[in-house]
């Protein structure tokens, strides 16, 4: 295995690129990322982990805006994330320069996979180590959709998902507990599938959220302190009614 | 015969220009809309050759958007005009743009200002500015009635002055013209000063 490991563009005899598979390991151990799309709404949240006293917060976004419409979050090497974004930024506004239109979520979802998949194919490159999660909203058709990519370079349409740390409980979280939500309820699926493996508190984590009218907006702490309050009184209540007998048989 | 003037006022800073698309002896359209919105505190009045003049403004425009998007934050109107300068002048002796331009802009911190940029990548920041035929009339006309600090009623006064000077002594005088006005709430069209109307054009 040794042997098939060293460069990218080599296949292993049972047909694996370890290096990619090297960097999806990468992103196993990157900050939990979470996507949710609801009807009227989309939603991103990353675990924040806990940042140095000296260090300024503002400074590390985890989410980030690629155009008015389009938002991205990713697990992995944040200095890979950097040029991946800086890349996608730059396509945004040339497709608007040469066709006079927005991008679409499923357009810049392309071009960013196609750049991961790009340097799998290299030789003397190593492949970027994030998976990225691509919200936004067709700007013809005002659909809300959510992507994922990951650095094999492939990519797909979600209605909730997420990667990073720990991202197969989140992922169990949103197959047993998605349902078509809107507004609030979105919100709160997201950061209680955040919670699920992060410590509760608006301290540690960021969330964001897209809507067609309004763009990105990131929540303040306070907001989501609130939201995770009523997250914990819901999930206090519902254990008492499980503990409690029933009343009819 | 295009032309194109600004101004800046007590808060606020204008622009006007003429909305005719002339090819030879031909008017194309006289709706033309020469006043770019750059951004949300930004605007771009040009003239000159009308290829360059959509293709180099597009081009800043969506250069100054990219800034905003990489950095979080926009850009001054000082920084974009040396920008664009910087990209005129880049061109200059290889490729140039035959684009006159009045960047007129707002910024929490400065308040508002006007840039005088010419296709040979000539950069000032101006009270008051005009390009074309039409500066011969204009210019004479703001030297006159200008002072700092006018208000946007003193200042619509004195460029519809300057359209009517413009109407009657220029020999091919463009009819129409178009005004906005950039302050402290942004950039937005302000009126339409329309003495021929095209017949309406069915939407693409």
């Amino acid at each position: 295995m040794a042997r098939y490991d060293r460069a990218i563009t080599v296949f292993s005899p049972d047909g694996h690129l370890f290096q990619v598979e090297y960097a999806l390991e990468a992103v196993r151990k990157g900050n939990a990322a979470v996507g949710v799309r609801g009807t009227d709404i989309v939603v991103l949240g990353v675990e924040k982990k806990s940042t140095a006293k000296l260090q300024d917060s503002r400074s590390v976004r985890k989410i980030v805006s690629l155009d008015d419409h389009i938002a991205l979050a990713c697990a992995g090497l944040k200095a890979d994330a950097r040029v991946l974004i800086n890349k996608a930024r730059i396509e945004c506004q040339s497709h608007r320069l040469t066709v006079e239109d927005r991008v679409t979520v499923e357009y810049i979802t392309r071009y960013i996979a196609g750049l991961q998949q790009k340097y799998t194919q290299s030789g003397g490159v190593r492949p970027f180590g994030l998976s990225t999660l691509i919200v936004g909203f067709d700007p013809y058709t005002g659909v809300p959709s959510l992507y994922q990519t990951d650095p094999s370079g492939t990519f797909s349409a979600w209605k909730a998902n997420a990667t990073g740390r720990n991202s197969n409980s989140m992922r169990e979280f949103l197959e047993k507990n998605y349902k078509e939500t809107s507004g609030q309820e979105t919100i709160k699926l997201a950061i209680r599938a955040l919670l699920e493996v992060v410590e509760s508190g608006g301290k540690n984590i960021e969330v964001a959220v897209m809507t067609k009218e309004h763009g990105l907006r990131q929540l303040e702490e306070a907001e989501i302190d609130a939201i995770v309050a009523e997250i914990e009184a819901e999930k206090a209540t519902a254990e008492a009614a499980k503990k409690a007998p029933p009343k009819e048989t | 015969m295009e032309c194109v003037f600004g101004l800046v006022g007590n808060g606020f800073a204008i622009v006007a220009a003429d909305t005719s698309a002339v090819h030879s002896i031909l008017v194309h359209k006289s709706n033309e809309d020469k006043i770019m919105v750059l951004d949300s505190h930004k605007l771009v009045a040009a003239s000159g050759e009308s290829g360059d003049r959509v293709q180099f403004t597009e081009y800043i425009q969506k250069n100054v958007a990219l800034y905003q998007f990489r950095n979080g934050i926009p850009l001054t109107t000082a920084a974009a005009a040396n920008f664009t300068r910087g990209e005129l002048a880049t061109a200059l002796r290889k490729n140039p743009y035959f684009v006159n331009i009045l960047l007129a802009g707002y910024d929490k911190e400065t308040g508002p200002s006007l840039y005088y940029i010419d296709y040979i990548a000539t950069l000032h920041k101006v009270d008051k500015g005009a390009f074309g035929y039409g500066s011969y009339f204009c210019l004479s006309l703001m030297d006159r009635h200008y002072h700092s600090g006018m208000t946007v009623d003193e200042a619509i006064a004195l460029v519809d002055k300057c359209i009517m000077e413009i109407r009657s002594r220029l020999v091919v005088a463009p009819p129409n013209f178009v005004i906005k006005i950039v302050d402290k709430d942004g950039a937005r069209e302000y009126a339409w000063r329309e003495s021929v109307k095209d017949t309406a054009v069915p939407a693409a």
